[in-house]
């Protein structure tokens, strides 16, 4: 398996008739990576995904793969291999028969092909149920085969299409470990399509964040998470406290935002937006609820929020706690389990405080739907 | 009698009637190919024969006909099988705004009658053959090409109603699949929307066959030189009709029977199979599975075995049986009732003659004349008939020997077999 080809997008544009489903594309992603698209449904990433592929030609634009352009070369004959979404085992071909299919059309012996598809079935933990048809295995076990069936192909490239969708919580979340074992032990490029944020944040090197055909941002879990630039990806990825205001003051990276409901809130500028932010202009405001603590009721200052107790959630490792800030609007508070309750603050006010570096400001836009 | 029981009831009795009705044609045709008269009737039974399925092998126009049905529906097969499953697959990937228009227009064939169906490939071929100046033998004028296009229009129709509903449950991201995993267009074609497909063409085939070979009424334009079995079968009842028609009708009835049965088994099995794979261990499914015997829990297999033994009992006695004792049997008694009619009629005649001479001799002796005895039923209806022979005897006719008022006429007289000797 020749490792570390790179996927490259240029000025990728693709349209279905008046609809625009990808907005002028740029992704360099680099060889070995395990790279993720996440947006919600709807967002243009499984139609990167097709481009990538080949099964669907870019309106403008390239998809360039190890550095060739990949304009006019069919889906058979790109070092590309996709899991979909279903997994489109081939009902009626045994197991051992659906992994070894690509040998199968390079004209390899059945012999041949019991052996890889037996060294594969070891790779993937499923020793000796070859011989069985896709519908006797499960959802986990049938998701491992068509994964087995992508490598055999030995492409360059792996695509995954939403592949743990279909899964149950547990499963998902072993599968995600498995999936990036894999993916080390093969050395390959991965290209993961998710929603979900929870399993971009953890499986890949790299994450573009899509909203409707447009990347909103790239760059790796902990960027996206701490350093969002657009409204949507700060509200998209991971839980976030927004607080909607102008800006009133700039120095240096940092923000006066001054808000109807909270007053004067003072914040970091996110990176993506240095220097570009003017004073006057509609902003955002975001803190995740974790990064809130209660402060001495009654504390005024730049990084402190008044609220009033609404109801409390426990999830065992955090107590969440939902507020109501000045103005009706809701703020949500993660506090780590430590043995305390907040029951009996049901209505009563309290005072939040946040670190500045915490709060992140970016220019005013489309948040994600709940 | 409670309700649930008259329910019950009914239900059989109507049970009983709807199959008398579906089923009872058949088995009246089927056993009148067992029976020896020359006109297909079940009574009265004369003798039980297998000579009509003799006669039907040596009846040339027969045996072509069949070969002439089966060369026009394995061509018909092929074709509508072919046409219907590229019909099919341009239904799935067709413009969705189009696919109703398209549907109708592909589904029209199957309500237009075929008799229309008939005149308007004849016409229409024979333009095309005309324009291309060819003669009246040439390929696009020969029966069989006219009988199996004018056929296929509409039966390509009934293949691609059973291929859409197959190819509806198909899945497309197959086919990307093996596209992505470097198949070409063909091989994902072959090798994964064929096998998929596979029950369904096969069902197409069975009923393209089916169509083609029952097809009168588009043929019987179409046939040119070449009748098909339902042609020469029409034609044949111009002239009467012999029990060997029946021995045909019954080998379709037998064989769909057969081949239904074969389907049944075969299915039953694989489902048998499927079950055993479902509790099979992994160890078992890398070995052998334990497949479950062909008859076991296999009701259709065991009414298969069933009807090849009876098969093979009919076929083996019938190659031992002779019936010609029977029938000799049959005409000589028919003989006989001919024979016995004849005198009758002669008895008649001198018993008139003998009237006539008595009215001329003996005119005064006797005022009123006897009645005439000239009905059908002999003088059994006389009112002297039961008084005594004796008196009737002296008006008959001397070659009368004995009374002769049963309905048997002579065949019970002990004197009859000998006469008949010499």
């Amino acid at each position: 398996m020749s490792a570390g080809v790179g996927v490259d997008l240029e000025n990728l544009w693709i349209r279905f008739g008046d609809f625009v489903a990808v907005r002028d594309a740029n992704v360099n992603i680099k060889g070995g990576d395990f790279f993720s698209f996440l947006g919600p449904s709807g967002c243009g990433k499984t139609t990167i995904l097709r481009a990538v592929s080949g099964f669907l030609d870019p309106s403008e634009g390239n998809v360039l793969i190890g550095g060739n352009n990949m304009q006019g070369i069919g889906p058979n004959k790109r070092p590309t291999a996709l899991i979909f979404q279903n997994l489109a085992l081939f009902p009626l071909m045994k197991v051992w028969e659906n992994i070894t299919f690509s040998m199968e059309i390079q004209g390899a012996s059945a012999r041949e092909r019991r052996k890889r598809a037996d060294e594969l079935l070891d790779m993937i933990a499923l020793p000796g149920q070859g011989d069985k048809l896709p519908s006797e295995l499960s959802g986990g076990q049938k998701q491992r085969v068509a994964i087995a069936r992508a490598l055999c192909a030995e492409p360059d490239v792996l695509l995954l299409d939403e592949p743990l969708s279909a899964l149950d919580l547990k499963l998902r979340q072993h599968m995600r470990t498995e999936l990036r074992e894999i993916q080390q032990r093969v050395g390959i490029t991965f290209i993961y399509i998710t929603h979900d944020q929870g399993e971009a944040l953890t499986m890949s090197d790299d994450i573009a964040v899509m909203r409707a055909g447009v990347i909103d941002q790239i760059g790796d879990g902990k960027t996206i998470y701490n350093d969002p630039s657009t409204a949507f990806a700060a509200s998209f990825v991971g839980e976030n406290n927004v607080f909607r205001g102008k800006v009133s003051k700039i120095i240096g990276n940092e923000a006066l935002i001054s808000t109807n409901r909270s007053g004067e809130l003072h914040a970091r500028i996110s990176t993506a937006n240095q220097g570009k932010l003017q004073v006057g202009d509609d902003a955002m405001m975001f803190i995740r609820p974790e990064a809130l603590s209660l402060a001495p009721t009654g504390t005024q200052g730049d990084h402190y929020v008044t609220a009033q107790v609404n109801h409390e959630e426990f999830e065992g490792n955090t107590y969440n706690i939902f507020t109501e800030g000045d103005g009706g609007k809701e703020i949500k508070i993660s506090i780590p389990n430590l043995g305390q309750s907040f029951d009996d603050h049901t209505g009563q006010p309290i005072t939040l405080e946040y670190d500045v570096s915490n709060a992140v400001v970016v220019p005013a836009g489309e948040l994600a739907s709940e | 009698m409670n309700p649930d029981k008259i329910i019950r009831y009914s239900i059989w009795i109507y049970l009983a009637i709807f199959f008398a009705y579906l089923l009872g044609p058949l088995i009246i045709m089927s056993a009148t190919a067992f029976n020896s008269p020359g006109f297909p009737r079940m009574t009265p039974w004369e003798c039980l024969t297998f000579d009509w399925f003799g006669a039907l092998f040596r009846d040339e126009r027969i045996l072509n006909g069949i070969w002439n049905s089966v060369l026009v529906g394995i061509g018909t097969v092929i074709m509508s099988v072919s046409m219907g499953l590229a019909g099919a697959l341009m239904l799935t990937q067709i413009w969705p705004k189009l696919r109703a228009t398209y549907y109708t227009i592909i589904i029209a064939p199957i309500l237009i009658p075929g008799v229309v169906l008939g005149i308007s490939t004849l016409v229409f071929w024979d333009r095309i053959n005309r324009m291309l100046g060819l003669g009246a033998d040439s390929f696009l004028s020969n029966g069989l090409f006219l009988t199996i296009i004018g056929q296929s229009t509409f039966i390509a129709s009934y293949c691609m109603l059973v291929l859409v509903a197959r190819l509806q449950r198909y899945d497309m991201t197959l086919t990307e699949a093996a596209l992505d995993l470097g198949a070409t267009h063909a091989q994902a074609f072959r090798k994964v929307l064929m096998p998929f497909m596979f029950p369904a063409i096969a069902s197409a085939g069975v009923l393209a066959f089916l169509a083609s070979f029952e097809n009168y009424n588009t043929t019987t334009f179409t046939f040119g030189e070449y009748p098909t079995l339902t042609i020469e079968l029409a034609q044949k009842v111009r002239y009467g009709i012999t029990p060997a028609i029946s021995a045909l009708a019954f080998m379709i009835v037998a064989l769909t029977v057969f081949f239904a049965l074969v389907n049944e088994a075969n299915i039953k099995r694989k489902a048998l199979i499927a079950e055993a794979r479902k509790d099979a261990t992994v160890g078992e499914l890398a070995g052998k599975v334990e497949v479950p015997g062909f008859l076991s829990r296999n009701p259709a297999a065991i009414a298969l075995i069933v009807l090849l033994i009876g098969t093979a009992t009919v076929v083996g006695s019938a190659m031992a049986y002779s019936p010609d004792q029977c029938i000799a049997g049959v005409q000589e008694q028919k003989r006989l009732e001919t024979e016995r009619r004849i005198q009758e009629l002669r008895d008649q005649r001198a018993k008139d003659a003998a009237e006539k001479s008595q009215q001329e001799g003996g005119a005064e002796t006797q005022s009123t004349p006897k009645p005439s005895n000239n009905s059908g039923f002999g003088s059994v209806f006389a009112p002297g008939t039961l008084e005594g022979s004796d008196s009737d005897a002296g008006d008959a006719a001397p070659t009368d020997s004995g009374g002769n008022n049963s309905g048997f006429g002579n065949v019970f007289d002990p004197n009859a077999l000998q006469n008949d000797d010499n």
